[in-house]
């Protein structure tokens, strides 16, 4: 029997993949992205445990607005991204620190 | 209009100021907007110097209680009135303030080229916010009017001020600052104590001397940066030699007063058994004020640095005589001391707005403040070495002038608290008339130096008119103060009881 | 007597005023008018006041003007207190200054700053009438300074000369030096009186000696003493003893009218005029005294001895002041006040008239001052030359000569002042210092004078050959003074000394009173005085330094060379002023530089400013420099440092709460 545990577990590791993709990403923004993203699939897939673990819908309809929000936010990201292409030629993450003191 | 009389004279001007902003500068100095604009200016301040005069003439001397009292409800919640009302002290500080904003509208007529209107703008809102400072009862609002006041200095320093002139403003910026924001501390504390901001529930709060000491503290940190107080005083020569001529005239005439003021309106009243714990090392300071200044000042090379640091050595006379009530057991001398400091504050407004206008009517001619590049002025400019001959005995203290009066009632008071106090007080006589009588020497008297002094031409009718009126009213002042100290009086006697009762 | 009072002091201010402001609308002719006519009216007004004191019987007056201020119970008021004193100073401040007025006339005929000289002589005769007059300290301290204002202004009145602003400057300064102690000695009075009046004060000299003021811990100084010595320092710098005297001689660069009014007759005169002022004061305590008489006769002696060495024809007179102006000093030490302000009076005319004399032979010689390029202007100058000798017999005491009087009284008051018991040793210095003064005055005097007027004529041919009497502005003055000094001490002697003219003016313990005890056994009359001094030392020593005077400078000229070079160790002390000078300017003047730089730069610059003001900046930004490398700039970073700050806040919410 599958239990709530193991959502819990396949949530933190895709949780703690994310991060590590955040932190070790350095060239390409897109993946950064992306691992923002899986992070928020990660907090859905808590939601959706716990909904269905305490019997309670709000989780769920949370569920739909963080895909909601994560969409949006996809688009946006992703509009940056060729703003910031057009203008600097690159992606590379490396190259974006104007925020150094 | 006698009852918003205080009202009127801090909103006229501001009003004034905001109206300059909206005529806007024209470049073009001869143009008609530019004249305009030079006419609205004097006409605001010296319509606010005439309605100030009523003050005078409805000053009740023998009054003991705050007149011209107004006070509204401001914010409600934490119990601020906009409560405004002077007495002997503040009275003659607001008719000096009056007096000096016209001055120096005219020295500045047409020798400040770059955006005039915002210019006198400035100076406009910098008088309504003076006198804020001068009769605000209400600690809320003395604070608002005290810190809205360095933002007009800020600017006219930093937008009209010499080659230094970033460096001298953030100096002069950040020391004040630093000062008033344990003010508001202070301040913050005593609300919490007695529930509302009005000057008097502080001064009649019950305090502890612990307290009382770190509001004392509190208040010097922001007093003796104003004052300026020996070690606290760098920020003064930097301002003085970076402003423009009609911005050292304002900060030496009137802003150092607020620290004096400061000191008789809050730290004595409310705080008298702390003033009494730390009354020695204000003497001290002082002292070290007048003798370490007054050496410090005799090797100047910059005649407004000179200035300044004769200015330091002054305002050491009014910090001096406002302490040494404690140290003097019974009899007269304690009210002779504040008196004479207060004198003293007025008189150097007036002595100190001279000279440095006087030294603004050299740099607009040659543009140096050095005192090497000058030598024989007296030779191209007779009438003006004169004024500046003159200027320069009340500096040093000639009695006839009013740098006399205030100098002798603090060392007759000081005698008379320590023989050594009012020692060290008097070598004044002496390093006061080297340093300034030296300067003298090297910049009027002897040949024409050079060929920009040979050059000189003599005072022109809106200079003459400008030093005739303030060496009127120095001799004035020094051959016969009495209006003057009776309208203090009564004051400075109830506050002298006020201060004699410990709160413990 | 009110509106006297009142004209006397204002007609002259007035009168400056106007030639000081308006000197261009009413031209030369209209300043030295206008500033004659107000000084010829308070001359005049004031004769009428003595007049008044001596025959009508005037009873002092004092008389409140206005109240300057009133705080703190201290009443500060301008006012007359015009006795027997104040009405002899007043005539002979007026009659001096009127006498230099009209004399500036020819002296200064060509500068063009006259208008403006007018004005500050007037200036300078209505401060010193305030000085006079005053009723109160504060006043007194007012004309104090105000004469010194004058003063200053008129040394450096040519501005354009180095020396000029120098010594303006100079005497500025020093006498601030006096000032100082005279305030704290005001200062004093007030603590001890709680009033700045006269009559007040002096009410409460008994109440003052009997209290004693701890300036140093655990030594209790009589403040009778502590104020009187305080009060004296201002009338040492005023009067020039030494060592507040260095700036005298310096003073001779300004015009020589001035020099004649202010820095012989009547400004320097003021500290005599005060000290005799307070003499209920000064009575009360004997070390005050003590130190005064110390003072006038160390100043008496040596001063004179620099008289000399000098060869500029002004600075010969002023080192004679200043040796006159001990010799008052000693006469006040000695309790001898009225002898001191009688020897006052006789010296304002008659060494007015030396000033002015000299300054006739400058104008002659075109502004040539050093005496070792005149000689024989007798016979070009004949009123000069006679008023001259008068002047020089004055001064040296030739029995008969107000001077004479003045100075042999003032010595045998000094010889009497046994009651010095405590300093018997200061009572001989104080002695034979007055003694031997006469025979150097008698020597400089005349070295002058036969250096002057007799002898080879040294002068270049071009000097000579414009050379003749100065025109009646000059010379009239000259014989107007010659008259006082010759014949005045006859005439006064008697009434002032002995008879007790002064009254309740100056006050003398019984058991000071050397002038009682001299009139008792001594006095006979003037023709008595004068027969009587054939047999006194006063007269053989003045003799002496005359004829030795003839015989160095006028037989023998080569001694004087070989004495210079013989003893030029003496004579470079001499020249050098026993290094005052040096003392005060590279001293105290250079001292005070070198303090004033040294605070400045470590002080100042360095410590506040370098170390706390911009060292806290310095701090502040090199801290943050450290910090700033923590800001990487990169998201990753910032991304990471809030998980791991989250998750340690959810380990402490979880585990550690």
């Amino acid at each position: 029997m599958i239990g709530l545990e193991h959502y819990l577990t396949l949530a933190a590791m895709l949780f703690i993949l994310s991060i590590a993709g955040i932190v070790i990403n350095r060239r390409n923004l897109i993946l950064l992205l992306m691992c923002i993203e899986l992070m928020l699939l990660a907090v859905n897939f808590n939601f959706i445990a716990f909904s269905r673990y305490l019997g309670d819908e709000t989780g769920q309809v949370f569920v739909f607005f963080i895909l909601t929000v994560a969409a949006a936010e996809a688009a946006i990201g992703l509009a940056i991204l060729v703003v910031l292409f057009r203008n600097r030629r690159s992606i590379a993450v490396k190259e974006l620190n104007t925020l150094k003191g | 209009m006698t009852e918003h009389l205080l009202s009127f004279l801090i909103w006229l001007p501001v009003a004034g100021g905001v109206a300059l902003i909206l005529i806007g500068d024209d470049d073009d100095a001869a143009s008609a907007r530019a004249g305009l604009m030079r006419i609205v200016a004097l006409a605001v301040s010296v319509v606010t110097f005439l309605i100030s005069i009523a003050l005078y003439t409805g000053f009740d001397n023998a009054a003991t209680a705050m007149q011209f009292v107004e006070k509204y409800e401001w914010i409600a919640t934490f119990n601020v009135f906009y409560s405004l009302g002077v007495d002997g002290i503040s009275a003659p500080l607001i008719l000096l303030t009056t007096f000096i904003t016209p001055l120096v509208v005219i020295a500045g007529w047409n020798t400040i080229t770059s955006r005039p209107a915002q210019y006198f703008a400035a100076f406009l809102i910098l008088e309504g916010l003076m006198i804020g400072v001068f009769c605000a009862l209400d600690a809320l609002l003395f604070y608002v009017f005290w810190e809205a006041m360095l933002i007009p200095m800020f600017l006219i320093i930093g937008v009209w001020g010499g080659e230094r002139r970033v460096y001298a403003t953030l100096k002069f910026f950040l020391y004040t600052f630093l000062g008033s924001v344990l003010m508001l501390v202070a301040f913050i504390y005593l609300y919490t104590e007695t529930g509302s901001f009005d000057l008097f529930g502080f001064m009649d709060a019950p305090l502890t001397l612990a307290a009382q000491k770190l509001i004392f503290l509190a208040f010097l940190a922001a007093f003796a940066v104003k004052v300026p107080m020996w070690p606290v005083h760098t920020w003064l020569p930097d301002a003085h030699v970076e402003a423009p001529t009609g911005g050292s005239v304002i900060l030496a005439a009137i802003m150092l007063k607020m620290g004096g003021y400061g000191f008789v309106r809050l730290s004595l009243p409310i705080a008298p058994d702390g003033s009494e714990f730390f009354s020695g090392l204000m003497i001290t300071l002082s002292l070290i004020a007048v003798v370490y200044i007054g050496f410090v000042a005799l090797v100047q090379k910059d005649m407004k640095k000179l200035i300044a640091y004769s200015s330091i050595a002054h305002m050491g006379f009014v910090t001096l005589g406002f302490f040494l009530l404690w140290s003097i057991d019974g009899g007269m001398g304690a009210v002779l001391g504040v008196s004479g400091a207060m004198v003293q504050m007025i008189s150097h407004g007036l002595i100190s707005g001279a000279m440095f206008l006087c030294v603004g009517v050299m740099y607009d001619r040659v543009h140096s403040r050095k005192i090497a590049d000058y030598g024989g002025v007296a030779n191209t400019m007779p009438v003006f070495a004169a004024f500046m001959v003159l200027f320069s005995m009340a500096n040093a203290g000639l009695p006839g002038t009013s740098g006399f009066v205030g100098e002798f009632m603090v060392i007759i008071a000081s005698f008379k608290a320590n023989f050594w106090y009012a020692f060290f007080a008097a070598t004044t006589l002496i390093l006061g008339a080297a340093y300034t009588l030296w300067m003298i020497k090297r910049v009027v008297y002897g040949e024409v130096a050079n060929e920009n002094v040979a050059n000189l031409t003599d005072l022109n009718r809106r200079e003459f008119i400008v030093l005739a009126i303030l060496a009127l009213s120095v001799l004035v002042v020094g051959l016969w103060p009495a209006p003057l100290v009776d309208m203090m009086n009564v004051t400075i006697e109830q506050l002298i009881e006020q201060v004699g009762q410990s709160k413990l | 007597m009110y509106d006297y009072y009142l004209t006397i002091v204002l007609a002259p201010l007035a009168a400056a005023i106007i030639a000081g402001l308006a000197g261009k609308q009413i031209g030369r002719a209209g300043a030295h008018w206008i500033t004659i006519l107000g000084v010829g009216v308070s001359c005049v007004l004031s004769i009428l006041v003595l007049k008044n004191m001596f025959w009508g019987g005037a009873v002092a007056e004092n008389i409140s003007v206005y109240t300057w201020a009133v705080t703190d119970g201290l009443h500060m008021e301008v006012g007359f207190l015009v006795d027997r004193l104040t009405a002899l100073m007043m005539v002979v401040v007026t009659f001096v200054s009127l006498m230099v007025h009209i004399y500036t006339i020819g002296y200064m005929h060509e500068d063009p700053g006259y208008q403006r000289f007018f004005s500050y002589i007037s200036l300078f005769t209505f401060s010193m009438l305030m000085l006079v007059m005053s009723n109160n300290f504060l006043q007194l301290f007012f004309g104090w300074e105000a004469v010194g204002l004058v003063s200053y202004l008129l040394i450096g009145f040519w501005f354009k000369r180095e020396t000029a602003i120098f010594a303006n400057l100079k005497a500025f300064l020093v006498n601030r030096v006096g000032d100082f102690g005279f305030l704290l000695g005001i200062a004093g009075v007030v603590m001890f009186t709680g009033s700045l009046d006269y009559a007040t004060v002096f009410g409460q000299t008994e109440a003052i000696a009997g209290q004693s003021i701890e300036i140093f811990a655990d030594t209790p100084w009589n403040a009778m003493t502590v104020i009187c010595i305080l009060l004296f320092i201002g009338a040492m710098g005023k009067s020039a003893q030494a060592p507040l005297h260095v700036w005298l001689p310096d003073s001779m660069e300004g015009p020589t009218p001035i020099s004649a009014l202010i820095h012989a007759a009547t400004m320097v005169t003021a500290g005599i005029f005060m000290v005799a002022r307070m003499s209920p004061l000064f009575e009360m305590s004997t070390t005050a005294l003590g130190v005064v008489l110390f003072i006038g006769a160390f100043t008496a002696l040596f001063m004179g001895l620099l008289g000399l060495v000098q060869n500029d024809i002004k600075r010969v007179v002023a080192y004679s002041t200043l040796s006159q102006l001990g010799y008052m000093t000693v006469a006040l030490g000695a309790s001898a006040y009225s002898a001191a302000i009688f020897h006052l009076m006789t010296h304002a005319f008659f060494k007015a008239l030396l000033f002015l004399a000299a300054g006739s032979v400058i104008i002659a010689m075109h502004h040539e001052q050093d005496i070792r390029k005149m000689g024989g202007i007798r016979k070009y100058m004949p009123i000069t030359y006679w008023t001259s000798l008068v002047g020089s017999l004055a001064l040296i005491g030739f029995p008969g000569s107000s001077g004479f009087f003045s100075k042999d009284l003032l010595i045998e008051a000094v010889k009497d002042s046994h009651w010095h018991v405590d300093g018997s040793l200061l009572y001989w210095f104080a002695y034979l210092s007055v003694l031997l003064g006469v025979f150097i005055t008698a020597l400089y005097s005349f070295r002058m004078f036969f250096l002057v007027f007799h002898g080879e004529e040294r002068m270049d041919k071009e000097t000579k050959s414009h050379l003749h009497e100065t025109p009646a502005v000059v010379t009239v003055p000259l014989v107007l003074l010659a008259i006082p000094s010759a014949v005045i001490g006859w005439i006064t002697v008697g009434p002032v000394l002995f008879d007790g003219y002064f009254g309740d003016a100056i006050k003398v313990l019984p058991e000071h009173d050397v002038l009682a005890a001299l009139g008792q056994d001594f006095w006979h009359g003037s023709m008595a005085l004068v027969t009587h001094s054939i047999v006194t030392p006063v007269f053989w020593l003045a003799a002496a330094g005359v004829f030795t005077a003839w015989f160095l400078y006028m037989k023998r000229p080569d001694i004087p060379e070989m004495l210079q070079q013989k003893m030029s160790g003496l004579y470079n002390v001499l020249d050098r002023k026993y290094y005052f000078d040096d003392l005060w300017i590279k001293g105290f003047a250079g001292g005070g530089r070198r303090i004033g730089q040294f605070l400045w730069d470590k002080g100042d610059q360095y410590l506040i400013d370098g170390l706390f003001v911009n060292g806290t900046a310095k701090t502040v930004g090199r801290l943050s420099g450290v910090l700033r490398q923590i800001q990487t700039g990169y998201l990753y970073t910032y991304a990471f440092a809030m998980i791991i700050g989250l998750t340690a806040l959810l380990g402490w919410l979880i585990w550690l709460r």
